[in-house]
């Protein structure tokens, strides 16, 4: 693997997590926000898993296990937020809860 | 160890991806991301990540997505909701292209002119699983206690209100 490839990786993981941030910023349900956010959390894990190739360094897997960690804990709890969010409004549009209750 | 292949894998993942946050029924968008995912597995494995690779299929692409598709499971696709979420797209769309276009150009032009220096050479498990017990125990140590607050949340989140509060 040459710098250049590096690079070319780089430039994909970039993409994948602008894709991410795209979904979430034109949807409105809220499933299809979750998918988007699982999409640009893999962005970082490819920079990382690429990074740590290059390098030699088991850092990159390290940090991937971590990733990994924080995607599992984070569609667990929005799941269930999706869920309670169905069972308080019958919609799944995210915007439906856009005000407080004290 | 082919970065061509790494590459070629990467690029499929970003053209899944793209399709799988566009669709408007639940369960295409599912499975776009299920090839996402393997296309992402293939991208590891070629940049010598093998151990990355199993951990991406079985958690990801295994525990995840199940996750998603019990949801998906008390969801009613109608083909009203579909329409209603194709109209929702078609007008959403050109701002947040804008946006994400400003968030990649950074790197995109950042990278190009990179020179960057190293020694790839594969990684194995064993050496991911010395550091992750040694130098960083504490951030192994973090990752459990996030699960054990993603799952007290889920707990409390998820609670019916019918039954009689108890505990909080």
């Amino acid at each position: 693997m040459t710098g250049s490839d590096l690079i070319g990786i780089m430039i994909l993981a970039a993409g994948l997590f602008a894709i991410g941030v795209f979904g979430v910023l034109a949807r409105r349900g809220m499933l299809f926000q979750l998918v988007a956010l699982e999409v640009a959390l893999s962005g970082p894990a490819l920079g990382f898993i690429a990074a740590g190739a290059y390098h030699a360094d088991p850092e990159g897997q390290g940090m991937f296990i971590l990733v990994l960690t924080l995607a599992a804990t984070e569609v667990a709890v929005g799941l269930a937020l999706f869920l309670r969010l169905r069972r308080l409004t019958g919609t799944d549009d995210s915007d439906a809860i856009s005000g407080l209750k004290g | 160890m082919s970065s061509l292949l790494a590459i070629y894998a990467g690029a499929f993942a970003l053209i899944s991806a793209a399709l799988s946050v566009t669709r408007p029924n639940a369960v295409h968008s599912l499975l776009y991301l299920v090839v996402t995912l393997l296309a992402l597995a293939v991208c590891f494995f070629a940049l010598g990540a093998a151990f990355a690779a199993v951990l991406l299929i079985m958690i990801y692409a295994g525990a995840i997505v199940v996750l998603f598709v019990f949801v998906v499971m008390t969801l009613p696709i109608s083909p009203e909701a579909i329409t209603r979420e194709r109209a929702l797209l078609r007008r959403a769309w050109p701002l947040p292209v804008l946006m994400s276009v400003l968030i990649v150009a950074p790197f995109v032009f950042g990278e190009i002119g990179l020179k960057a220096t190293g020694q790839p050479a594969p990684v194995s498990a064993q050496e991911v699983g010395k550091l992750l017990f040694g130098p960083w125990a504490l951030a192994v140590e973090l990752a459990s206690l996030l699960l054990l607050a993603g799952l007290i949340g889920v707990r409390h989140i998820g609670r019916s209100d019918r039954s009689p509060r108890s505990g909080s």
